[in-house]
C-alpha cells in the first residue's frame, strides 16, 4: 500500500495541505496574493466587459444559418470578397517586400539617410483620416491634384480614378502601402539592426555581399520576424475600415467594400446588423487560423529584435 | 630586374582598372541612391502636398487645375480657429473631445498595463499566463470587427453619445500593448531589486510605486505616446458611438464633410492639417523612444 503511493508520488513535490494553497498563489504570501489579485483585476474586468462580452454577442448575433444564405446570395457581398482577397495579397504582399528592401536601403550610413527616414516616416506619423481624405480628393476626376499634374505634364486628361471598380480598388490599395510601408520598413530596419556586426562583416570577408550576403545572411537571420509582420499586417489590413471608407467609400455602386467596411455598411446603412456581423463573422475561417499561429509565435519567439 | 618592373608595370595597370571601375561602380551607386531617395521624398509628400495646396486656397479658388498655390491664403486656417464656417461650429469643443478621449485612454492603458504586468512579471501571480493570452488574442483580433456588437452593448448600457464608451472601447485595445511592453522592458530589471526591497518590509503597493514605476519610465513614455496617438487617429468606434456635435471629436468631424456635395475643400484640408498637427510633432519629439516601444511587435493601426 505504502509502496504503491509512494511509486506514485515519484517525481512530483511532496504537497502538504498548508502548502497546497501557497502553490496555487505562486509561492506568494496571503496579503501579498491579495494585492496581485487585485492588480490584476481592473484589465481583467475590461477584457471581460468590452473584449470577451462583445465576442460572445456578436457570435450569438450571426449564429443564424438563414443570415449566411442571404449573404452570399448577395452581389455586393460577393464582389466584396474578391475585393477583400486583392487588397490582402496586394496589398500586405507589396508593401512588405518594398519595406524588406527599403529597411535595406536606410541601412546606409551618412546625414542624408537620416534626412530622408525623417521625410520618409511623415506619411505614418500623419492620422490616417487626413491623409486618406486628401488622396480623395486629390483622385478626383476634374479637380484633382493627380489629373492637374496629368495635364500640366502631359497635355492628357486622366481618368476619373474613382468611378471606375479597378482604378478605385487600386487607389485604395496604393494608399494603404503608402501609408503603411515606412511603419513596416522602421520594424524591418530594427531587425537588420539587430544582426550583429561581427556576423556582417565575417559574411563579407567570405565574399557573402550585395544579394548573395542578402539571400544567404540576413534574408534568413530576418525571416521569422518577417513572417511574423506578413501575419500581423494581414490580420491589421482584414480589420482596416479607414483606407476603403475614405479613399473610395465603397464606391462607385458599393464595388469596392472590403468584409470590415461592408459589415459597417449593412448594420448601420441598411439597418440589419445581424447581416453585418454575419458579413464578419464570414472571414471567421481565415481569422481563426491566423490567430492561432500569430499567438504562438508571439508567445514562443518574444519577436526577436 | 626588368621582369621585376614589368610585374610592377602591369600590376599598377591593372590596379588603375580596378580603381577606375570601383569609381564607376560608387559613381552609378551615387547616382542610385539620388534617384531612389527623390522618388521616396515625391512619393512620401505627394497627399501631404496636396492637403497644404487646398488649405492655402481662398475660398471658391479650390475648384481650379494649378498644381502650385497661385494666391496663397491663410484664410480657412483663420476660419477653422475662429470656427467661421458652420461645418466648424463646434471645432474647439470637438478638439477637446479628442484631447480629452486621449489622456483618459492613455491614463487607464498606463494604469490597467503596469498593475497587470507589475502582477504578473513581478509578483509571478499564478495563472499569470492566462491574463498574458488574453491580451494577446485582443492585440490580433481586428478591433473593427467587434464594432457592431460593441455598439448594440453600449446602447443596451445607456452609454450612446458618451466619450466614456469611446474610452473603454480603446483601452481594452490599447493596454494589451502596454502588458507587452512593460512585460519586455520588465525583464531587463533584476528581480532582486523587488526582493530586497520585500524583505525590508515594502508591501506590493509600496514597491509598484517606489520601485516599478521609476524604473519603468522609459516604457512608460513609449507606451503612453501610443495610447495617445491610438486614440487621436481612431475613426470607427468614434463615429459610431458618438453622434452629436458636441460630442463627436475632430476626426468624426472632419469625415461629416464629406457627407455633402458642395463641401468647403479648403476649410477641410486646413481642419486636416490642424488635426495632424499635434500627432506629428509628437511623433517626432518622442521618435526614440517610440522606435524602442515598436520593437516589440508593431503599433495596432
Amino acid at each position: 500500500m505504502t509502496d504503491s503511493a509512494s511509486v506514485v508520488d515519484v517525481g512530483r513535490p511532496a504537497v502538504r495541505r498548508g502548502t497546497l494553497s501557497r502553490s496555487l498563489r505562486g509561492g506568494l504570501k496571503g496579503g501579498e496574493y491579495t494585492w496581485a489579485v487585485a492588480f490584476v483585476v481592473p484589465y481583467v474586468a475590461v477584457f471581460a466587459a468590452f473584449v470577451a462580452y462583445p465576442v460572445v454577442y456578436g457570435l450569438w448575433m450571426g449564429s443564424e444559418a438563414s443570415l449566411y444564405r442571404e449573404l452570399f446570395a448577395d452581389p455586393i457581398y460577393q464582389s466584396t470578397v474578391v475585393n477583400t482577397i486583392l487588397y490582402l495579397a496586394l496589398g500586405v504582399n507589396v508593401k512588405m517586400f518594398l519595406a524588406l528592401l527599403l529597411s535595406g536601403f536606410f541601412m546606409r550610413p551618412g546625414w542624408w539617410m537620416k534626412a530622408l527616414l525623417l521625410i520618409f516616416v511623415l506619411p505614418w506619423a500623419v492620422p490616417q483620416i487626413s491623409t486618406f481624405i486628401s488622396i480623395h480628393w486629390m483622385l478626383n476626376g476634374e479637380w484633382g491634384f493627380l489629373n492637374n499634374v496629368l495635364y500640366a505634364l502631359f497635355h492628357t486628361e486622366g481618368p476619373s480614378w474613382l468611378n471606375d471598380r479597378w482604378t478605385a480598388l487600386g487607389a485604395v490599395i496604393v494608399s494603404h502601402i503608402w501609408k503603411w510601408t515606412p511603419f513596416w520598413t522602421l520594424i524591418l530596419l530594427a531587425g537588420r539592426m539587430a544582426i550583429p556586426v561581427e556576423i556582417r562583416d565575417s559574411a563579407r570577408v567570405d565574399g557573402a555581399t550585395g544579394v548573395r550576403g542578402f539571400v544567404h545572411i540576413t534574408f534568413p537571420l530576418l525571416a521569422n520576424l518577417y513572417l511574423i509582420c506578413t501575419l500581423l499586417s494581414t490580420i491589421f489590413l482584414l480589420g482596416d475600415f479607414n483606407a476603403v471608407t475614405f479613399v473610395s467609400g465603397g464606391g462607385p455602386a458599393n464595388s469596392t467594400h472590403v468584409l470590415a467596411t461592408l459589415g459597417i455598411r449593412d448594420a448601420f446603412e441598411i439597418a440589419n446588423p445581424r447581416l453585418g456581423v454575419a458579413a464578419v463573422m464570414s472571414a471567421l475561417p481565415m481569422v481563426i487560423p491566423l490567430v492561432i499561429i500569430l499567438m504562438r509565435k508571439l508567445r514562443t519567439a518574444e519577436v526577436q529584435l | 630586374m626588368s621582369t621585376i618592373t614589368v610585374e610592377a608595370r602591369l600590376s599598377s595597370r591593372t590596379r588603375a582598372r580596378t580603381r577606375s571601375a570601383v569609381r564607376l561602380r560608387r559613381y552609378l551607386s551615387n547616382a542610385g541612391t539620388v534617384v531612389l531617395s527623390l522618388t521616396l521624398v515625391v512619393w512620401s509628400l505627394v497627399p501631404i502636398y496636396n492637403m497644404v495646396l487646398i488649405s492655402l486656397e481662398p475660398e471658391g479658388d479650390v475648384f481650379t487645375d494649378h498644381i502650385w498655390p497661385r494666391a496663397p491664403s491663410v484664410e480657412s486656417f483663420w476660419g477653422v480657429l475662429t470656427q467661421g464656417h458652420w461645418y466648424l461650429e463646434h471645432f474647439w469643443r470637438q478638439f477637446a473631445n479628442s484631447l480629452f478621449i486621449g489622456a483618459m485612454v492613455t491614463f487607464f492603458a498606463l494604469l490597467f498595463g503596469s498593475l497587470t504586468s507589475f502582477a504578473i512579471g513581478r509578483m509571478r501571480i499564478r495563472h499569470g499566463w492566462l491574463v498574458s493570452n488574453a491580451a494577446l488574442l485582443t492585440y490580433v483580433i481586428p478591433a473593427s470587427f467587434l464594432a457592431i456588437p460593441f455598439y448594440r452593448i453600449m446602447q443596451n448600457y445607456g452609454l450612446a453619445d458618451n466619450p466614456w464608451s469611446v474610452i473603454a472601447a480603446l483601452v481594452a485595445f490599447a493596454t494589451p500593448y502596454a502588458i507587452f511592453v512593460f512585460q519586455e522592458y520588465g525583464r531587463s530589471i533584476p528581480i532582486e531589486v523587488d526582493e530586497s526591497a520585500r524583505i525590508d518590509g515594502a508591501s506590493p503597493p509600496q514597491i509598484y510605486l517606489r520601485i516599478y514605476l521609476p524604473l519603468m519610465a522609459p516604457a512608460l513614455v513609449a507606451v503612453g505616446t501610443y495610447a495617445l496617438l491610438l486614440a487621436w487617429n481612431e475613426y470607427l468606434y468614434q463615429f459610431l458611438l458618438l453622434s452629436s456635435k458636441s460630442s463627436m471629436t475632430v476626426p468624426v468631424a472632419l469625415a461629416q464633410f464629406l457627407s455633402s456635395d458642395q463641401s468647403p475643400w479648403n476649410f477641410m484640408m486646413a481642419t486636416a492639417i490642424i488635426y495632424a498637427a499635434p500627432p506629428v510633432a509628437i511623433y517626432y519629439a518622442f521618435r526614440r523612444r517610440m522606435t524602442a516601444g515598436l520593437t516589440m511587435g508593431g503599433v495596432k493601426g
